[in-house]
């Protein structure tokens, strides 16, 4: 058998039910593959060694004694460092969070560890989850398996690296404003965002709490629907949890694209976009319509204005949720002779520059007297953006994009640009203003080998629309490469 | 296009968000906001007086649950992470005046 670290979740199941692998032996092949390439890459900030032991070692015991709590037993998944995990370290990439032991687990967390599943550890992300490229981590930058002098996206880059170069066979990452799919189209896998609510919040420290959705992150469209399945689903710790029924995936997953009416974004096709991403994705377009679908191109005006909506909404909220790291109940603390001089002397040690920068702007956008003229006014968009949808939503049953505007870009392009970073999410925005679901699926690689994604978007609650499309553009593109670094050779 | 009030007062900002600024950052953050909210107020012409504005994705309003008992976190481990504590208590520096 090849090395178990490049066995998908579905095969390593298999693996594990026929007796030609054990949970342990997985284990063992994930963190071969991370020792391997921790050093170039840096996709993990905390490896929980006992901890996965031990669930490793029971899964293995469970299977012996004919106990099968599903296709998650004794698989090893990574955790983005922003859900709480108890009793390890959570540090969000931050330096406020610094040594922070949570005293829970985050409800994502819990149902993975409910399903046997075995955590790797945790990875690295953007300070918060704000970024696009994985470069604003208090402790390092993770670089793209693909080429290490290229960025992996974020802010899930830790995930997304780890499950590209095969340290973990799956990963759970969060969504704001992009942070799973457009890292999962830089590393040439699938990620994808599940409608608001669908997944409990509860333990995933919070950015934006209008937008922030966990999902996830894997090599296959089958494999991230079995761990959609694990996460979904209603949970009272989490006041804005949806309350019905998940969405019924598997009995359409297989039904081809045959059939469906599929929407092509203009706006988000043309300008801005690298033309080699856009003539992918048109190529892409035009297999789906010679497969059966019915393509349809559509102008969605206000995908224009949804970038700065987001950037209004995103860092008002995060301006609110992140006044609770004051150097009073977590993390360290820096001196002063009265409270409000020791928060901003903590505050200003413990938060990095993009963190302080999106706290800043929130505030300004909160303060008395510009209110109305930033945040109302960018509520407002957000209705429009979602009326503009709806009436798409209409016409076809999924929409389609680039996820991202360009392939992988070099480490430290954008950073001292803070607006062409944010123009990154440029695709992947629209879905967090709306609360929809989306996935990015690899489709092929441009001229310096690097990933494209395509992106595929569906209405609230449209899983079973959004994964069926999604594995028919998977097969239609039967992307089968692997970065060089996912192998014993290629990290030698 | 509306004028854009990019004229930020920084210091007053940077004191209500309780982060404590040098002066050469201050002046740093002041333009990076200015150019970020230049571009974000883009959409300030936009017509939306009809346009309700929305503040949560989904249509959900109040998310009850059964009034019952349940366990809660144990005060000695949520305590554990303080940086400073006294007793059963987070300890802070005083935020009060003596009189």
């Amino acid at each position: 058998m090849s090395d178990p670290a490049d066995l998908t979740i579905a095969a390593a199941g298999r693996a594990l039910r026929a007796g030609d692998v054990t949970a342990r032996d997985l284990l063992e092949a994930v963190r071969r593959r991370a020792s391997m390439t921790e050093s170039q890459l840096h996709n993990y900030l905390t490896l929980d060694a006992a901890g996965a032991e031990e669930t490793a070692e029971t899964a293995d015991a469970a299977f012996a004694a004919g106990e099968d709590r599903g296709p998650l037993q004794g698989i090893p998944i990574a955790v983005k460092d922003n859900m709480v995990t108890r009793g390890l370290e959570t540090t969000c990439s931050s330096r406020i969070l610094a040594g922070y032991e949570p005293p829970y687990d985050a409800t994502a967390v819990a149902r993975l560890r409910r399903c046997g599943a075995v955590l790797v550890g945790k990875t690295n992300l953007d300070e918060f989850a704000m970024g696009s490229s994985t470069e604003n981590s208090a402790y390092g930058p993770t670089r793209n398996p693909w080429n290490p002098d290229r960025v992996p996206g974020g802010s899930s880059g830790g995930s997304a690296g780890a499950v590209a170069v095969g340290s973990a066979l799956g990963a759970l990452g969060s969504d704001t404003g992009g942070s799973i799919r457009q890292p999962a189209s830089l590393c040439g896998i699938v990620g994808m965002k599940p409608t608001y609510g669908l997944v409990s919040r509860f333990g995933l420290i919070a950015f934006a709490s209008s937008l922030d959705q966990i999902g996830p992150i894997a090599r296959t469209v089958d494999d991230a629907v079995t761990l959609f399945e694990a996460i979904a689903g209603h949970d009272p710790a989490d006041a804005t949890s949806y309350r019905g029924e998940v969405p019924e995936i598997r009995p359409t997953l297989d039904a081809g694209i045959d059939g469906l009416r599929v929407g092509v974004i203009e706006e988000l096709s043309g300008e801005g976009i690298d033309p080699e991403v856009a003539e992918a994705c048109a190529a892409m377009v035009d297999r789906l319509e010679g497969a059966g679908a019915t393509v349809e191109h559509l102008s969605l005006p206000s995908c224009e204005h949804a970038l700065s909506a987001y950037y209004l909404i995103a860092p008002a909220e995060c301006s609110a949720n992140l006044a609770r790291f004051d150097g009073v109940r977590y993390g360290p603390r820096l001196a002063g002779d009265t409270v409000e001089q020791m928060m901003a002397a903590t505050r200003r040690d413990g938060f990095g520059p993009e963190v302080t920068r999106r706290i800043l702007l929130g505030t300004y956008a909160l303060s008395a007297g510009y209110y109305e003229a930033f945040y109302g006014q960018a509520q407002r968009v957000r209705t429009m953006v979602i009326r503009d949808f709806e009436a798409a939503y209409e016409r076809v049953d999924v929409l389609v994009s680039p996820t991202s505007p360009s392939t992988a870009f070099p480490i430290g392009d954008r950073t001292a640009d803070p607006l062409s970073m944010y123009l990154s999410d440029l695709c992947t925005i629209p879905s967090n203003l709306l609360g929809q679901p989306g996935i990015s699926v690899p489709i092929g690689l441009d001229a310096d080998g690097l990933p494209i994604g395509l992106q595929v978007l569906a209405p609230a609650l449209g899983e079973a629309v959004l994964f069926r499309a999604a594995k028919a553009v998977e097969s239609l593109a039967g992307f089968d490469h692997r970065p060089a670094l996912a192998s014993s050779e290629g990290a030698a | 296009m509306p004028p854009v009030p990019i004229d930020i007062d920084i210091a007053k900002v940077a004191r209500l968000a309780r982060v404590g600024l040098t002066a050469e950052e201050m002046e740093r953050y002041g333009a990076q906001l200015g150019v970020i909210l230049e571009h974000a107020a883009r959409i300030q012409a936009l017509p939306t007086e009809d346009v309700p504005p929305t503040a949560h994705p989904l249509p959900m309003v109040n998310a009850f649950r059964p009034d019952e008992v349940s366990d809660t976190l144990d005060r000695e481990e949520v305590l554990s992470q303080a940086p400073e504590r006294e007793g059963p208590y987070f300890r802070v520096p005083p935020f009060l005046e003596e009189s």
